[in-house]
């Protein structure tokens, strides 16, 4: 039976399909975790204990949450113009760049206050203009988006070798990275906001981005489904034809799209480098690029969804890495299979429920119409 | 095969299709209820209903696509349950979809194969395939050159190898879908001549169409549906065709004539001089063509499509601009160097309701309101500046809903749950909204059931009464005759032949369309 074109009520689609999906990828990975000896209900426990059991395990939840929103919301906005963004990795290792540059050029001559809106806009320009050449090639040349993405990862990452290497590096020093910039450029640290209010709180790298995550979250929503761009932006990614005969030009929204994509990606570098290290240094991104895509599959593409499936990955990543520390027969490569099966649950096979929970729902729907 | 059927119930068939109290619903829509019906075995019966009524479903069900949710199928006198196409094939079942299930760069020969090989080894396979066909070629008088790509067939051709290839999976139930959507008068008078030797031959035909006359043509009976139920199954010879559109629309239609107007001294809204556009494979879509359309004048471009009709659209509103020549539309001048895009074009009162309503008229995953939006999002009208006037936007597609019948009148549905005929009005009443000086209309009661024709079809009037310069394109020759003040005919992006709209004929329209006149003049 076809069921896709069956219509279910909202809560099911975005509460209930959702939650089987994590449900499902947990009983897998109690599977595995029974399979090496170990106590799958004690895991759970340890990973929810890790990830908000105390004010500093929530620090750190909420510190990789954020990271997720910023390639969340990045791979949301892209893919509403119909544009897989594969490259949220690249642009916010360049968006940390732009980060590094202001800052090594400016830090010692400008406030706070000019300098932390100046670094959050390099980061987010960089980022922009490192998704821009794709765009313009895509909307141009027709070279497939997703191809150069992938490959501007790579040149991202090569090129910032090379100038972290031979270019950045603080003169003197054995390890590839930049001098440590002057505090004005650093963004405070929750426990340093809470402490001038006169809450103590335990120090966690988690800092003031969390907020812009969440001001962005808002944004991007007004953005795609309230203003005129975000009309035209849908349009052109539901039906190009439709965006021509309305006289929006698609190539236009390839490259704005991918422009505000590649920018919010590079908002990653406001947490790492401006946030947390306060330094430009290698492999910051470390992955949340591409995590960011099953985030915003799981998402479905709403910046609330994607808030709640941040927050979920923040509570694997803390939580994992606590019980890898915690439970020594379950390593820290376990605790990565255990991520890749909620992402390929919630994120390949995340209509694979659907069929059924279909049959479910018509077959309840019918005994009481009756 | 036919001898064992015959032995059963003392000489006389039992019905080569007999559907009993079948029902199927989806969410909320019943689209099937207590559907009984009986295709005599050697006939043609024709199935008619409106859009919605639930013909697609029915046949849908009997080819495997869908399960009933109740109700039984007998194939020959015999219960069968048809749980997918290979079933429905399996039961002597084939289906000609309106859409052609071909592949373009295949050859006949291959096409029909796919998906029924003899052998793994594609010789043995096809040498099989070619004995096969030119046995069934012989016997149906159906003759397509086997070793020729689709792509480079008429359509008229293509359904034929359709048609072939259910006749080589031993078909011997034949359900077609709206066959002559696609076709020249011409090409459909072929078509029913090979119907009837199928027929002859023993071969039970189903034919879903929306044109009445069809059904008087050539069918033995005919069943028509109304949502989603049967009202009346009888002998085509018993009926007409006004008994059966009342049928199918549930009340008495008036049948429409519109005055015809001559403004040959009104200045013109369209003057299209010598334009050619070109693709990008090289090929001349619309090849050195000059026209007028004046104003309070409505001009009706005839053709079979893929003559440049559409292309002939998409000049006129922006999309493409012209390779060589210029027209003036509503006063303003077009060129390649000076072309327009949709946008401005709008702005000038030039306003489209596009020929391909659900890829170019509206957006499917839109809200009604959103689809109304469409080609306006810019307009102050509809925003500050930066965000939308959500609630005046809403209001705006409430007030088109009501003025123009769409129903359900429920702005915040989405665009594709309306029926054809709903969608088409309210992209007709957006764009006619907008008081154009000059329209550009393409097919537009395509896949629309009859009660909202009428209302379209007084709409356009209307809109030619008022002074608006109307370019009607549409593959229904009855419609381009009922309003049309001229007709063009186009033939391979060319103009061919022109009449004028009280003096048309069918006959002369479809030679033309054919570019045959000479030859027979």
């Amino acid at each position: 039976m076809n069921t896709s074109n069956v219509e279910l009520p909202t809560w099911i689609e975005v509460v209930l399909i959702p939650l089987l999906n994590i449900f499902l990828a947990l009983v897998f990975s109690g599977l595995i975790i029974l399979a090496i000896g170990e106590d799958p209900i004690k895991a759970v426990g340890i990973m929810i204990n890790g990830a908000f059991g105390y004010d500093e395990a929530i620090g750190y939840t909420l510190y990789y949450t954020t990271n997720f929103i910023f390639t969340g919301l990045a791979v949301a906005v892209a893919f509403h113009a119909r544009l897989f963004n594969i490259g949220g990795e690249g642009q916010a290792y360049i968006g940390g760049l732009g980060v590094g540059l202001a800052f090594l050029l400016l830090d010692k001559h400008l406030p706070a206050l000019l300098l932390i809106p100046i670094g959050i806009l390099m980061a987010a320009v960089f980022g922009a203009l490192w998704a821009f050449i794709p765009a313009w090639l895509q909307a141009y040349r027709g070279s497939h988006i997703v191809i150069t993405t992938i490959m501007f990862n790579f040149i991202a990452a090569s090129l910032m070798v090379y100038l972290l290497v031979n270019v950045l590096i603080m003169p003197g020093s054995m390890s590839p990275e930049t001098r440590e910039f002057d505090t004005a450029g650093w963004l405070p640290f929750m426990h340093e906001l809470f402490a001038w209010f006169g809450v103590n709180i335990t120090r966690t790298p988690l800092n003031m981005s969390f907020l812009l995550a969440l001001v962005c979250c808002v944004l991007v929503w007004l953005y795609i489904w309230k203003t005129q761009w975000g009309y035209a932006l849908r349009t052109a990614g539901h039906s190009e034809a439709a965006a021509v005969y309305a006289g929006i030009n698609p190539k236009r929204i390839v490259i704005i799209a991918m422009c505000i994509s590649g920018g919010l990606a590079g908002l990653v570098a406001v947490n790492e480098i401006m946030g947390v290290h306060h330094r430009l240094l290698l492999n910051f991104p470390a992955g949340y690029g591409f995590t960011g895509i099953a985030v915003a599959l799981m998402g479905r593409n709403h910046p609330l969804g994607i808030l709640v499936a941040s927050l979920l990955f923040g509570v694997l990543y803390q939580g994992g890495t606590e019980l890898a520390f915690e439970v020594p027969k379950i390593t820290r490569e376990m605790v990565v299979a255990i991520q890749g099966l909620i992402i390929l649950f919630s994120g390949a096979l995340a209509l694979m429920l659907r069929p059924w929970t279909v049959r479910v729902w018509l077959g309840l729907t019918r005994q009481s119409a009756t | 095969m036919t001898a064992d059927r015959r032995t059963q119930e003392g000489g006389s068939l039992p019905p080569a299709i007999e559907l009993r109290k079948i029902s199927k619903r989806f969410g909320n829509v019943q689209a099937n209820q207590d559907i009984d019906l009986r295709v005599e075995s050697g006939t043609i019966h024709g199935i008619v209903g409106e859009n919605g009524a639930g013909k697609s479903t029915l046949m849908s069900i009997l080819y495997g696509f869908y399960q009933a949710d109740s109700g039984n199928i007998l194939i020959n006198g015999h219960t069968r349950k048809i749980k997918s196409s290979r079933e429905a094939i399996e039961a002597g079942i084939g289906m000609v979809h309106q859409h052609f299930m071909l592949v373009d760069t295949f050859t006949v020969l291959e096409n029909v194969m796919l998906g029924a090989e003899q052998s793994h080894l594609l010789k043995t396979s096809g040498a099989h395939a070619r004995d096969a066909l030119r046995h069934l070629a012989d016997e149906y008088e159906l003759k397509v050159p086997l070793d020729t790509l689709i792509g480079d067939l008429p359509v008229g051709q293509q359904q034929r190898t359709e048609i072939l290839k259910a006749l080589y999976r031993n078909a011997d139930i034949l359900i077609l879908d709206e066959p002559t959507g696609v076709l020249t008068p011409q090409e459909a008078d072929q078509l029913f001549r090979v119907l009837q030797v199928l027929k002859e031959r023993g071969v039970t035909i189903i034919l879903i169409t929306h044109k009445l006359r069809e059904i008087m043509d050539i069918t033995d009976n005919v069943s028509v549906l109304r949502l989603g139920k049967i009202v009346s199954t009888q002998r085509t010879a018993d009926t007409d065709m006004a008994t059966l559109a009342e049928l199918m629309v549930g009340r008495k239609l008036v049948t429409q004539s519109f005055d015809k107007v001559s403004n040959a001294d009104a200045d013109t809204g369209i003057s299209v001089r010598n334009v050619t556009v070109t693709d990008e494979r090289g090929l001349n879509r619309l090849n050195n063509i000059s026209f007028d359309v004046r104003r309070g004048e409505i001009v009706g471009i005839a053709g079979v499509a893929g003559n440049g009709q559409s292309t002939l659209l998409e000049l006129l509103s922006g999309i493409k601009s012209p390779s060589t020549g210029e027209f003036t539309i509503n006063n303003h001048v077009v060129s390649t160097d000076a072309a327009l895009d949709p946008a401005r074009m709008r702005d000038i009162g030039v306003q489209h309701v596009p020929e391909d309503r659900l890829r170019l008229g509206l957006v499917k995953a839109f809200s009604a309101a959103e689809s109304s939006l469409l080609g306006y999002h810019t307009k102050p009208a509809f925003n500050w500046r930066m965000f939308l006037k959500a609630s005046t936007i809403r209001e705006a597609c409430k007030r088109l809903m009501v003025a123009f019948d769409v129903r359900p009148p429920d702005p915040k549905l989405k665009s594709a749950s309306f029926s054809g005929g709903n969608q088409q009005k309210l992209i007709l009443a957006r764009e006619l909204d907008k008081a154009p000086s000059v329209l550009l209309v393409g097919q537009p009661t395509r896949g629309v059931d009859i009660g909202a024709i009428e209302l379209i079809h007084r709409k356009i009037v209307e809109m030619r009464d008022n002074g608006c310069a109307v370019l009607l394109v549409s593959v229904e020759l009855d419609e381009i005759m009922a309003l049309s003040d001229r007709i063009l005919v186009m033939y391979e992006g060319q103009v061919v032949g022109s009449m004028h709209g009280s003096e048309a004929d069918k006959t002369t329209l479809g030679l033309m369309m054919a570019n045959a006149l000479d030859q027979v003049a």
